[in-house]
C-alpha cells in the first residue's frame, strides 16, 4: 500500500500551570490516496486533536505528518477542512464563501473567468447553485454544510479533513447528505479523514475504521477495514449481514472493550 | 333632485374607483395608516401635553422660565432666518449648529482613525493589551472638560484644542469596543483564514474588520453620542462661533428663550448624529451579527 498520508508517532501532550496531560500518545497511520478512511471514539479521547494535527492547527509534541512526501508543518489549502458548524463567514453570501477559497488557492494558476467557473462547479457539486446570493443565516443547517463541503472541495486539497461534518444535521438531511457525499466520492476520489461518532456513518462512508481508545493518552485501537463493494446503497446494505457484522464490530470495540473506562470515569 | 342624483351617481363611481384600485396601493396605505397611529401618535399626544403643562406652570406672574408661546414669539427671527451674518458671533442658528458640527466632524474623525487603530493593535497582541489597557481604563474616567486647559496650554489655540477635546471625548469607547470585537472574532474564523493563509491585509480586510464590525459601531455610536456631549461644554469655555458659546452669551445677556431654542436644537442634531451612525452600522454589519 502507498503511503500518501502517513501519521508517524504523533504524541500529544498539554502542558497547564506546570501540570502536564497526555492526550494522545504514539497514533501511528498510513493513509492511500483516494481512501475514505473515519476515525470513532468516545468524545474526549482526542480525535478531534489528531485531525487537527494532520490540518496543522496543532502541532504535534512528538512525531510528524507527512502528506505526499512532505511534512505538514502548518495550515494550508492542501489540507482543507469541514467543521461541524460550518464555519461560514456570515457576511459574505454563498457564492462568496467559496470564491474566498478559490481565488486564494488559484490566483495564479488560473484566470478570473476560470475561477469564477471553477466556483460555480464545485457549488452545483452539492447543489447549491439556487441560493448563490444568500447570506448563510438565509439557508438551512444542511445547506451551510454543502457550502462548507464545496468550500473545501474547491481547494482541491490533497487531503480533505471533515470533522464531524454531519454532526449537527438531523437524522433525514444527515442520510441526504452521506449519499452526496458518496456520489462525490465516487467521481473525485479525495483522500478523505473524517472524524464522526456515528457507527453507521463511519460503515457506510468508510474505506477503512479508525478505532480509538479512550483517553488520558489516547492511541488507535483497532482498524477495521469495510470491504463492502461500491457503490453503497444505505437500503441494500440494511440487511447485508457483512454491513451488520462491521457494525457490531464497531459497536462491542465502543461499548464492550472501551465502554468500562467511559463508566469508571463517569 | 337631478343634480342629487348624480352626485351620489358620481359618489358611486368614486367608491368603485377606490375599489378597483391595485391591492398594492391599499396595502401600503393601510400601513401608512396603522404606522401614523401607532408609530407618530404617541409622541405627538405626549409632546403636546407636556407643551400644555408647560404653558401653564410657566404663564403665572413671577414665572422664572418662559412659556412655549413666548419662546416662539422671542425667538421667531431666529427660527426664521437661520442663515443670517451680521459679522462677528452674530450669526444665525445654522451657521452656530455647522461651527459646532465641523469641530465635531474633525475630531471624532480623528478618534474613529486612531480608535480602531488601537483596538486592533490592543485586541490582536496580548502584550499590547497588557501594557495599554490600565492606562486605557484610567485616561477615559477624565471628564473630557479637564483636558481643555491642558490642550490650550498645549495648542495656545482654542480651535484646535476643541477638536482635541472632542477626539479625547470619543476615542475610549472606540478603542475599547474595537478591541473586545478583535478579541472576541470566533476560532472557526481565524482557523479559515489560517487554512486559506490569508496574509496580514487579507485577514484584516476580510475576516477581521467585517466580524468586529458590529462591536465597531457600537464603540462609534457611543464616541458620537459622546463628543457632541463635549462640544457643548468646551465651547461655552472657549467662545467663537458655536452652538454652545451661543447658549453661554444666551444666558450673559439674560436671553432666556433662545437657550431653549437652542437646547431644542442640539437635542435634534444629537439625535440625528446618533440615528445616522446607527444606520450607517445597519448597512455596513448588515448579516454580520447572525450567524
Amino acid at each position: 500500500m502507498s503511503h500518501y498520508l502517513s501519521i508517524e508517532n504523533v504524541d500529544k501532550h498539554f502542558e497547564r500551570d506546570g501540570v502536564t496531560s497526555q492526550v494522545l500518545r504514539g497514533i501511528n497511520l498510513n493513509v492511500a490516496r483516494g481512501e475514505y478512511i473515519s476515525i470513532i471514539g468516545h468524545s474526549g479521547c482526542g480525535k478531534s486533536t489528531v485531525l487537527n494535527i494532520v490540518a496543522g492547527l496543532i502541532e504535534s509534541s512528538n512525531g510528524a505528518v507527512i502528506l505526499d512526501g512532505k511534512e505538514v508543518r502548518q495550515p494550508g489549502p492542501d489540507r482543507s477542512l469541514v467543521f461541524q458548524n460550518h464555519s461560514l463567514l456570515p457576511w459574505l453570501t454563498v457564492y462568496e464563501n467559496v470564491a474566498l477559497g478559490v481565488d486564494k488557492v488559484f490566483k495564479h494558476s488560473k484566470s478570473k473567468s476560470e475561477r469564477h467557473a471553477w466556483t460555480l462547479h464545485n457549488l452545483e457539486m452539492v447543489n447549491m447553485t439556487h441560493a448563490l446570493h444568500k447570506r448563510p443565516s438565509e439557508i438551512s443547517g444542511g445547506m451551510k454544510q454543502r457550502v462548507g463541503i464545496a468550500r473545501a472541495l474547491a481547494m482541491q486539497p490533497k487531503v480533505l479533513l471533515l470533522d464531524e461534518p454531519f454532526g449537527a444535521l438531523d437524522a433525514l438531511t444527515r442520510a441526504h447528505l452521506q449519499d452526496e457525499v458518496m456520489r462525490i466520492q465516487s467521481e473525485l476520489h479525495n483522500t478523505v479523514m473524517m472524524i464522526t461518532h456515528d457507527v453507521d456513518e463511519a460503515v457506510l462512508l468508510s474505506d477503512r475504521i479508525v478505532m480509538m481508545t479512550n483517553g488520558p493518552a489516547a492511541t488507535i485501537g483497532e482498524i477495521l477495514t469495510i470491504d463492502l463493494p461500491r457503490p453503497r446503497s444505505r437500503l441494500a446494505l440494511a440487511d447485508d449481514p457483512r454491513y451488520n457484522q462491521y457494525r457490531l464490530a464497531v459497536l462491542s470495540f465502543l461499548y464492550e472493550k472501551q465502554g468500562k473506562v467511559v463508566e469508571a470515569v463517569a | 333632485m337631478n343634480a342629487e342624483v348624480k352626485k351620489l351617481h358620481s359618489a358611486a363611481q368614486a367608491v368603485a374607483k377606490a375599489q378597483v384600485k391595485p391591492p398594492v396601493m391599499a396595502k401600503l396605505l393601510k400601513n401608512a395608516r396603522r404606522f401614523v397611529l401607532q408609530q407618530c401618535l404617541p409622541p405627538v399626544v405626549i409632546g403636546a401635553l407636556l407643551l400644555l403643562v408647560w404653558q401653564l406652570v410657566c404663564s403665572g406672574k413671577g414665572a422664572a422660565l418662559p412659556p412655549p408661546t413666548q419662546v416662539i414669539s422671542d425667538t421667531w427671527e431666529l427660527i426664521v432666518d437661520p442663515f443670517y451674518d451680521n459679522g462677528g458671533n452674530d450669526k444665525g442658528m445654522a451657521w452656530q449648529l455647522l461651527a459646532s458640527l465641523s469641530r465635531v466632524a474633525y475630531g471624532y474623525a480623528l478618534a474613529v482613525v486612531v480608535g480602531i487603530s488601537l483596538g486592533v493593535l490592543v485586541g490582536q497582541s496580548t502584550w499590547a493589551m497588557r501594557g495599554l489597557d490600565p492606562l486605557f481604563q484610567i485616561l477615559r474616567t477624565v471628564p473630557p472638560l479637564a483636558w481643555l486647559p491642558l490642550s490650550l496650554a498645549g495648542f495656545k489655540d482654542s480651535y484646535p484644542s476643541a477638536i482635541f477635546v472632542i477626539f479625547i471625548t470619543a476615542i475610549w469607547p472606540i478603542i475599547i469596543n474595537t478591541s473586545v470585537g478583535v478579541r472576541n472574532i470566533p476560532e472557526d474564523y481565524r482557523n479559515v483564514a489560517k487554512v486559506l493563509r490569508l496574509n496580514g491585509v487579507e485577514y484584516f480586510s476580510k475576516i477581521m474588520l467585517p466580524a468586529a464590525a458590529p462591536y465597531i459601531f457600537s464603540g462609534l455610536r457611543i464616541g458620537v453620542g459622546l463628543s457632541w456631549l463635549a462640544i457643548i461644554a468646551a465651547e461655552m469655555l472657549i467662545g467663537g462661533v458655536g452652538i454652545g458659546f451661543f447658549i453661554w452669551d444666551a444666558w450673559n445677556a439674560s436671553r432666556i428663550s433662545d437657550i431653549i431654542l437652542a437646547l431644542t436644537y442640539v437635542g435634534i442634531v444629537g439625535f440625528c448624529l446618533d440615528r445616522l451612525v446607527a444606520m450607517v452600522g445597519r448597512l455596513v454589519t448588515r448579516g454580520t451579527s447572525q450567524s
